[in-house]
């Protein structure tokens, strides 16, 4: 007797993806296409004269020595980000995962910050760390630091890494939180009765167990910083000072929306959206061989 | 407050009702005019479609000058374009290439028998606005232009003259010497460095910024800044920033925090931000002429404008194009104009409305506020009428950036310079070649 339960029904699977498939399509594909299809263009903002060029605006991209910075910069920043991120709500999970009492309410309040804008974490840290009249920057001058980010690169740099980790802490407290959660305690008390330091119990025991976590929070902040991060450039530096934080994407923004050059905004995406498909394949090849599941 | 209000409300029932009883003909009004000045916009609308029942303006506000931009085109592309729709000054190169999009409005308002005259139009604001032919291609609105701030309770207590206020750079840098020694950390600062610093320099000494005369004449206009007025005029600010006198503010109006709340006692920003330091700063300021290098002949000249002026877009219907018409005449009329102008800060648009303001006494209560007026009401020359490039955003933003490169000693100000002119005129090309 037959006992896996069998559709025969031809059309229902498919049926029941479509949703999500139209979905990727309309918000996918279809954007992706348009900026593949512009990118070989060059048009006034309006529309009115469309011209083939075929790989100008990229040959145009790769001869401009800045775009290349653009590059440095952005690795940098998502590298800092992704470190940065994962570290400290690594430590955050570690220690809320210890808390007895009122546990609750550290976990509510650090989920917090994933509720707020991009656009306004940015206008937040950029106001906190105003030269001369921010909250924060009065105060660490007085602490005798040369606080500058509207002239010092690596104070920039700081500021923007700062916001943009700040948002996405919460994100990945929760999946850590979750994760230390599912390591049986049974493990670690066996090390703990062999002897094994709390130090020790940690990087032999919980942190491989947590790879797999890891692992994936490593790709979603790594894409988080590509991607979703142009809004806190645009509120706290823009880009500045020189081209220290113009990232990728945020020259994409600002080709596109403040220059209306659709072209060269199409080009520099379809370059962008590769170096994100290879960052993932990368991951997923080597880093994911390392992975305990 | 009260009463204004309910006039307010009144008048828009008084609207509604002419609307009811006689189909009038509506027109679209994207602005990106916000808070006390989106107030005045729709005061003027109002009173506008109260003063007649033919057509009925229906303003919108689209968001900052940038998103309304974006907005506009993404509407055209979709051919839902507005009426008419409100265009900051680094936009001006864009719209009058996009050719076929928009409606030049002196041509409009000859079609359908109502010409509007140019030459009521301040000389240095018609011509910004102006096509090679002289005609007027947007409707001049709100238009502001930088000016010098200072604080006069520091100048007091640095032993300055708080009633002669520098003149010169020369001056400026002395000045901020004794507020230096009088324990001021910052003396001078500016928002929106690449407007004042490049384009009204430019203007104010009679340096072309770009060839073809600033752009005027074509799309083949190159930028010019590697020319010794540029190198010397940066050296003495790259000294001054050494000495500590002058503090880079940062891009856009990000500056203006620092005079409001009393950092700074020296500030060049745009004639629009006299509302916000009357209302927010805790002591008494001045507002003069803006500085200039007195060894340079003919200077000062005119300063060149930025804020927004007011587009229509094209194939629009003939009683469309006459109710627009009718809506820019009402205000560009002495009264409204200059109701407009005491208002906000922005420059009288209209001569006769500088006229009517001064003869009213608002500048003798106001002093300064005819500050802007002064500095436009000149013959201007091919150098000093302002710029028409394509890219200007991104132009600005190159500048921004080598700017913030020479003042953190990154690199030497002809190498800066340098930096600026081949990025921009990298743009420019592409520019014209999508312009062709």
């Amino acid at each position: 007797m037959e006992k896996r339960v069998v559709f025969n029904h031809k059309l229902l699977p498919y049926l029941l993806l479509a949703p999500q498939l139209l979905i990727t399509v309309i918000f996918f594909f279809l954007p992706a296409g348009q900026a593949i299809w512009q990118s070989f263009f060059i048009e006034s903002a309006f529309g009115g004269d469309q011209q083939f060029v075929g790989l100008d605006n990229y040959t145009a991209l790769f001869n401009n020595s800045y775009y290349f910075d653009s590059f440095k910069v952005t690795f940098a920043f998502s590298i800092a980000v992704a470190v940065t991120g994962l570290s400290v709500s690594l430590l955050l999970a570690v220690m809320a995962d210890r808390v007895i009492k009122g546990a609750m309410l550290y976990k509510t309040m650090l989920i917090w910050p994933y509720a707020v804008a991009p656009a306004v974490v940015g206008v937040l840290w950029a106001f906190l760390f105003s030269p001369a009249v921010g909250t924060l920057a009065v105060y660490l001058t007085q602490m005798g630091l040369d606080w500058n980010p509207r002239l010092d690169s690596t104070d920039a740099m700081a500021l923007v890494v700062m916001a943009a980790v700040w948002k996405q802490i919460s994100y990945n407290f929760l999946f850590f939180l979750a994760g230390l959660q599912s390591i049986p305690r049974s493990l670690i008390e066996a090390a703990a009765i062999d002897g094994a330091s709390p130090a020790r119990r940690f990087w032999t025991i919980v942190f491989p167990l947590l790879s797999p976590t890891t692992f994936f929070l490593l790709v979603i902040n790594m894409v988080y910083a590509f991607f979703e991060t142009f809004a806190i450039i645009d509120t706290t530096t823009q880009g500045g000072p020189g081209s220290s934080t113009n990232i990728l994407v945020y020259n994409v923004y600002k080709t596109a929306f403040k220059s209306f050059d659709y072209g060269s905004s199409g080009a520099q995406s379809v370059i962008l959206m590769f170096i994100v498909i290879l960052l993932t394949i990368i991951q997923f090849r080597y880093v994911d061989r390392k992975v305990q599941y | 407050m009260q009463i204004k209000k309910s006039a307010m409300i009144l008048g828009s029932i008084f609207a509604l009702a002419s609307f009811s009883t006689q189909a009038a003909t509506e027109i679209t009004f994207w602005h990106s005019m916000e808070g006390p000045l989106g107030e005045r916009v729709n005061e003027i609308v109002d009173n506008f479609n109260q003063k007649q029942s033919d057509y009925k303006i229906k303003p919108t506000y689209k968001g900052a000058y940038g998103e309304s931009m974006n907005a506009g085109i993404a509407a055209f592309r979709a051919g839902q374009a507005p009426d008419i729709i409100q265009v900051f000054e680094v936009g001006t190169a864009t719209m009058m290439f996009s050719k076929g999009a928009i409606k030049p409005i002196q041509e409009m308002s000859e079609e359908v028998g109502n010409p509007i005259d140019p030459k009521k139009f301040v000389p240095g604001i018609a011509g910004y606005y102006s096509e090679p032919n002289g005609k007027l291609a947007s409707m001049p609105f709100n238009s502001s232009t930088p000016v010098f701030y200072y604080n006069k309770d520091m100048f007091e207590k640095a032993g300055l003259d708080p009633n002669t206020p520098p003149k010169t750079y020369a001056q400026i840098n002395e000045a901020a010497k004794k507020l230096k020694e009088a324990g001021i950390e910052c003396g001078y600062t500016t928002s929106w460095p690449s407007w004042v610093l490049v384009e009204n320099f430019a203007a104010l000494h009679n340096f072309p910024y770009a060839s073809k005369n600033n752009g005027f004449d074509g799309l083949d206009a190159r930028i010019q800044l590697t020319q010794d007025g540029f190198v010397k005029h940066f050296n003495y600010l790259n000294q001054m920033a050494k000495d500590g006198t002058f503090t880079y503010g940062g891009r856009g109006d990000a500056a203006n925090a620092l005079f409001s709340s009393g950092k700074c006692a020296m500030f060049t920003g745009s004639s629009g931000s006299r509302a916000s330091f009357t209302k927010n700063a805790q002591f008494k300021f001045g507002i003069s002429t803006l500085p200039y290098y007195e060894d340079v002949p003919g200077a000062p000249q005119n300063s060149v404008i930025g804020g927004a002026s007011l587009w229509v877009f094209n194939n629009k219907s003939p009683e469309v194009n006459k109710g627009i018409t009718e809506f820019f005449q009402y205000i560009a009329s002495p009264e409204v104009a200059a109701k407009w102008h005491q208002d906000t800060g922005y420059v009288p648009v209209v001569k006769e409305a500088y006229e009517l303001t001064k003869a009213s006494g608002f500048y003798d209560k106001n002093p300064g506020t005819d500050v802007p007026f002064i500095q436009l009401n000149v013959e201007t020359t091919d150098e000093s009428r302002g710029v028409r490039l394509g890219f200007l955003p991104q132009i600005r933003d190159i500048q921004d950036a080598e700017m913030e490169n020479i003042f953190a000693q990154k690199v030497s100000v002809e190498e800066g310079l340098e930096n600026m002119q081949k990025r921009a005129n990298e743009l420019l090309q592409r520019f014209e070649n999508s312009n062709k």
